[in-house]
């Protein structure tokens, strides 16, 4: 490999791997720029990425006023911590007995995960509405969690994680006087960290940036999360203002971004493994 | 009393008969090798022992307690892995602390932030890290306590997995060939090691290998493993020297033991040019197809004279002794024989020889395998003798 000097193969690789980045870049350039422009610099004929006046603060502080924007960082946060917490708690144990447990229904639950991952969330979205109406759960933080907390892909991906665990080990923590819950606490948890940051990773950015259930379930501002609420006040605050509306884009994908940039090489070891194991 | 005791234990899988009812006492202290080749169910024997895999039948006792139905977090029995199974993200010293944190604090000590404001948690903390530190320094393993096990090498690793199976003095040791991941100089020198930690703790210990030379240099009892079933029991020297089937006679030795298939003479003996060897006619009828074995540092060689003409294929120089592979001339066999130098000096490939085997080390094996009883003769007009 050339690791070091520009041969032509490196800059042509590099030439179409930036053109990629910038036309995958562009619309969140694009929003950042639009975020700073005043409503009169936006709908100019002419298409300039510098603002002409500097409208950051002003756009930014409509955004944050005409919508509660922290009820929406704290529901999303809420709701993402919620999921992804009950999603582990029952995922890791699960996983667990199906790759180190030796017991009859065991084939026939995976088969079942197997059926689960080919179920779309579309095709149950209704029935689950109808359920929780019934209940009167919908607008509630119910609603929002509880069709995520059993993840078949957390369950799939821990499983193939635990398979590739010693056995020797497991029967130590059992010689050790380990119970299985123990086992679990002691001995697969501490070792399974890069499995569950690679699924936290994709569980959160997926219940982050869900619009299509939160739109189901919640029709109350107060439990809105932020797709949905960039929703609302698109329609009902922005009107036909851009710039705020962008700055509020800005906002709610800035947690993302940051978490991202701060944990890139995370991110990067979860997807490969995901890519190499799920 | 024994203080380990193994009945009838019988286990298949899936229709495939692992153990075909294995029997086994242990004496207080004593130091038994399971050995065996690769499948004879010497691993799955120490599992079920361990509470890890439940046999299909028999029972096990240790001292008058019936652990049969225990599971092997409730039987007090320690276990060294193969792959040491050490905890990767707890440090040596946490490692060999896990087996006591786990019997001598309760539920609630162990609990993380609550567990240090129990009553007694303290205390029994500070004992637990005053044990470890004694087990470190007992194994030499104190400079290792904050290292994990990635950082250490194979031979510290098995040290640490000693000292969390001894740590707390269990009833019954159980060693799943410790060995084998390490290399042939440190392997040897850990042998010694592991007979004086055995014999300082004194608790019945079984240690199951593959490696012949481990065994018979390691244990007091040797119990050879064949095909699921036990075939003998018993110390070193008598599993060498007086084999009771030809599985074990096969498989302890090195180089390998010398058998040739024959009929039983008319006049009720079998052996080998002019050492025979006289049968009871009471085990095994005239004309029956049985095993002759004899070791190769019993046979002799010369080069001239009296003995069974053979033709030298290799010789195997190995310094303190010569290793000699003839073909029998009549037979066909190979006969291998173990020579010093001295009576090796010469010999090469192609070379004409004659085979001579001490009488009184030949071994008959019934065509089952079981050996057959033998009177050793070593003139031909003793023969009568035999089935006089």
């Amino acid at each position: 490999m050339t690791s070091n000097g520009f041969t032509p193969a490196r800059v042509a690789r590099l030439a179409v791997l930036s053109f990629g980045a910038l036309v995958f870049l562009a619309p969140y350039i694009f929003m950042i720029s639009t975020a700073g422009k005043a409503q009169s610099d936006i709908f100019t004929s002419s298409l300039s990425l510098i603002p002409q006046q500097w409208f950051f603060f002003e756009n930014f502080a409509k955004a944050w006023s005409r919508v509660s924007m922290t009820t929406l960082l704290f529901n999303g946060v809420l709701v993402c911590l919620l999921i992804l917490v009950f999603q582990v708690v029952v995922a890791i144990p699960c996983a667990y007995a199906m790759a180190k447990l030796k017991f009859r229904a065991a084939r026939a639950m995976m088969v079942l995960v197997m059926l689960g991952l080919l179920v779309p969330i579309h095709a149950t979205a209704l029935p689950l509405y109808v359920a929780f109406d019934r209940v009167g759960a919908l607008n509630s933080y119910v609603a929002l969690v509880a069709p995520f907390t059993i993840s078949v892909f957390g369950i799939f991906l821990f499983l193939q994680f635990f398979r590739s665990m010693p056995d020797d080990l497991i029967h130590a923590a059992r010689l050790d006087g380990m119970s299985e819950i123990g086992i679990i606490a002691r001995v697969i948890v501490p070792n399974a960290w890069p499995a569950i940051t690679a699924f936290a990773i994709f569980s959160v950015v997926a219940h982050w940036n869900d619009l299509y259930w939160p739109l189901i379930v919640v029709s109350n501002q107060a439990y809105a999360t932020p797709p949905l609420g960039l929703l609302y006040f698109r329609a009902a605050e922005a009107g036909d203002d851009y710039g705020a509306l962008m700055a509020a884009t800005l906002i709610i994908t800035f947690p993302l971004v940051a978490a991202f940039l701060l944990a890139q090489k995370r991110f990067v070891e979860g997807i490969t493994m995901t890519g190499l194991k799920g | 009393m024994s203080a380990l005791s193994l009945r009838n234990i019988e286990k298949s899988f899936g229709g495939n008969a692992i153990l075909k009812g294995v029997s086994l006492d242990a004496e207080p202290g004593e130091f038994i090798a399971l050995v065996g080749p690769s499948g004879c169910g010497k691993s799955t024997l120490l599992r079920i022992l361990a509470g890890l895999e439940t046999a299909d039948s028999g029972t096990i006792t240790v001292g008058d307690q019936d652990l049969t139905k225990l599971q092997a977090a409730a039987r007090n029995v320690a276990m060294v892995f193969q792959s040491y199974a050490l905890y990767p993200h707890l440090t040596a010293a946490q490692n060999i602390a896990v087996p006591l944190v786990m019997r001598r604090l309760t539920r609630a000590q162990r609990l993380p932030l609550l567990g240090p404001l129990m009553p007694g948690q303290r205390q029994a903390i500070a004992d637990i890290k005053r044990d470890v530190r004694d087990m470190a320094v007992s194994l030499k393993i104190d400079h290792l306590l904050d290292r994990k096990p990635g950082q250490m090498s194979g031979g510290q690793r098995q040290r640490v997995a000693l000292g969390r199976a001894m740590v707390r003095r269990p009833a019954v040791f159980l060693m799943d060939e410790p060995l084998s991941n390490l290399d042939a100089n440190l392997r040897v020198h850990a042998r010694g090691e592991i007979v004086e930690m055995h014999r300082r703790a004194g608790v019945p210990t079984v240690y199951v290998t593959h490696d012949q030379a481990e065994a018979l240099s390691m244990a007091d009892r040797v119990a050879v493993m064949i095909g699921g079933s036990l075939l003998q029991l018993a110390a070193p020297a008598v599993i060498y020297d007086d084999p009771q089937h030809v599985e074990v006679a096969k498989f302890v030795g090195q180089p390998r033991i010398n058998l040739i298939s024959q009929q039983v003479a008319a006049d009720g003996t079998v052996g080998l040019g002019e050492a025979r060897c006289g049968l009871s006619r009471i085990d095994v009828a005239v004309g029956s197809e049985v095993t002759l074995g004899i070791r190769p540092e019993f046979v002799s060689v010369s080069r001239e004279g009296r003995g069974l003409p053979a033709l030298v294929e290799r010789v195997e120089f190995l310094g303190s002794e010569i290793i000699v592979y003839s073909r029998l001339e009549q037979s066909g066999d190979t006969m291998i024989a173990k020579l010093t130098p001295a009576e090796g000096a010469g010999l090469s490939t192609g070379k004409r020889i004659h085979l001579a085997a001490a009488p009184e080390r030949l071994f008959v094996f019934a065509e089952d395998g079981r050996r057959l009883r033998s009177t050793s003769l070593i003139d031909s007009d003793v023969r009568e003798l035999a089935y006089g």
